[in-house]
């Protein structure tokens, strides 16, 4: 039996290597989230349906492929691996920390260079599917959308020798714990957040407006606010460099945003509308879009990177090729369930509730769940 | 609400929750209750699709202070296989 990291396991996910799960977690679990990618196969069984032996899976599981066995937190998945080890199993896989961990594995991905010498990089939170940003030129960064696991962005800064400034979020988000005021704490950056969607928040902050530019290394990379709102009312976009477009939870690869998550679907679909179909429509066609947001391995590309061009999504993305009345109806009814705890997370990131770290991983737990698919 | 007997399961965990209930019920009588309390929250939604699956009657849990507590009735072996799982 091995241990093998978060990390390791989504370097196997994204090789597309075949790969055999063994996920021993209630079946309720297993049916709400689970290790998604290429060349997988699962099989779900119940830790507590294998206390007595693991006979059932020996003719289930096939010997050809690595066998990964994975749990809540590590330990049944431990204690099934220990007895699958010993009815002639070799080299089984265990996931350390278990689907907490892959919940919270970040894997940097370079998106490309900036016009004066700086480069984006995407932080692709692959268990959870969140997107965030770490924007950098002349020693000074900028992150949008961060992930409460800062540490993965402070290292990454401490070894190219990069001072982090700006920290920024699009919106105020109900599907993961924000890891901007964190940030700010062990950084002293500045964390700015779009006001209409801080009404209710127990902190300072810098607004977040359109017209007010933001500058990374002193000013030779330009971050422009463009105010759409419709995931939520204070939603704003941001243009890097002229070049990529930072949509939040506005429009994602392979759909767009649901409006309904601060429990105002119907007020807000006209918004959401009037972003995708004009405020969108208006902006440059070759512009890269960048959604904080996948929900299928298929959004990613080659290189785990998730983007695409503004006038490609005008192509191909179902949710932007609706008339109006089909729209409205796809944002408002039978929308998917919404992300697990997603009422604590939002009181969280307006620092009304301050849970332990823990409870922070419980909350957190499941798939983002914020698109809706067309 | 009575039992039977009570198990202590604070601090424990997973499987170990489940390990000592499966084991503490196997020691029961059919129809006899037993309690168990536990702090790690993952218990909750196994300790219930456990009992389904073992066709024994969570009878009812509560959470105060962190601890959550189930009463769990054994049910007879025989009747128990014979209930359908879905």
């Amino acid at each position: 039996m091995k241990l093998i990291t978060a990390k390791e396991a989504a370097e196997k996910v994204l090789s597309k290597e075949p790969l055999f799960i063994l996920d021993v977690r209630n079946q309720d679990a297993f049916g709400d989230w689970k290790i998604e990618g290429f060349h997988i196969e699962h099989l779900n069984v119940p830790y507590f349906d294998l206390i007595e032996g693991v006979e059932e899976l020996v003719d289930k599981i096939p010997k050809d492929k690595d066998l990964l066995v994975v749990c809540a937190k590590q330990g049944s998945s431990e204690m099934v691996a220990e007895m699958l080890d010993e009815a002639g199993f070799e080299d089984v896989l265990v996931l350390q920390g278990g689907m907490r961990a892959w919940s919270e594995y970040l894997k940097p991905v370079k998106i490309g260079d900036l016009s004066n010498g700086g480069s984006i990089y995407q932080f692709v939170r692959v268990g959870k599917g969140c997107l965030s940003y770490f924007i950098e030129s002349d020693g000074e960064a900028l992150i949008v959308d961060s992930s409460r696991s800062v540490d993965s962005y402070i290292d990454f800064a401490k070894e190219k020798n990069i001072t982090i400034k700006h920290v920024v979020d699009t919106h105020l988000h109900a599907d993961h714990i924000s890891g901007g005021r964190l940030l700010r704490e062990k950084t002293e950056a500045v964390y700015h957040l779009p006001p209409k969607d801080a009404e209710e928040v127990q902190f300072s902050y810098e607004p977040l407006e359109e017209g007010k530019d933001l500058q990374v290394g002193g000013a030779t990379v330009r971050v422009q606010s463009v105010y759409s709102p419709g995931h939520t009312i204070g939603s704003t976009s941001l243009i890097v460099d002229d070049k990529y477009l930072l949509t939040g939870d506005i429009l994602f690869v392979e759909s767009i945003g649901r409006p309904d998550l601060a429990g105002k679907a119907g007020d807000w679909a006209d918004d959401l509308r009037n972003t995708l179909y004009n405020t969108y429509e208006r902006l440059n066609d070759e512009l890269i879009v960048l959604p904080a947001h996948f929900s299928n391995t298929s959004e990613l590309g080659d290189n785990g990177a998730v983007q695409a061009k503004l006038g490609d999504l005008f192509e191909k993305n179902d949710g932007l090729n609706m008339d109006e009345e089909t729209f409205r109806k796809a944002v408002s009814e039978n929308l998917p369930p919404q992300p697990n705890a997603y009422q604590e997370i939002r009181q969280t990131n307006m620092g009304k509730i301050n849970p332990e770290a823990n409870e922070q991983s419980e909350m957190e737990i499941g798939p983002n769940r914020c698109a809706i698919h067309g | 609400m009575n039992s039977d007997k009570v198990l202590d399961a604070k601090g424990l965990a997973c499987p170990m929750p489940i390990v000592k209930t499966k084991k503490a019920i196997n020691e029961l009588n059919a129809g006899d209750v037993l309690e168990v309390h536990a702090t790690d929250k993952g218990a909750k939604a196994d300790l219930s699709a456990w009992a389904k699956s073992g066709g024994h009657d969570l009878l009812q849990d509560t959470e105060e202070d962190g601890v959550l507590k189930f009463w769990i009735k054994k049910v007879n072996p025989e009747e128990g296989e014979l209930l359908p799982l879905f």
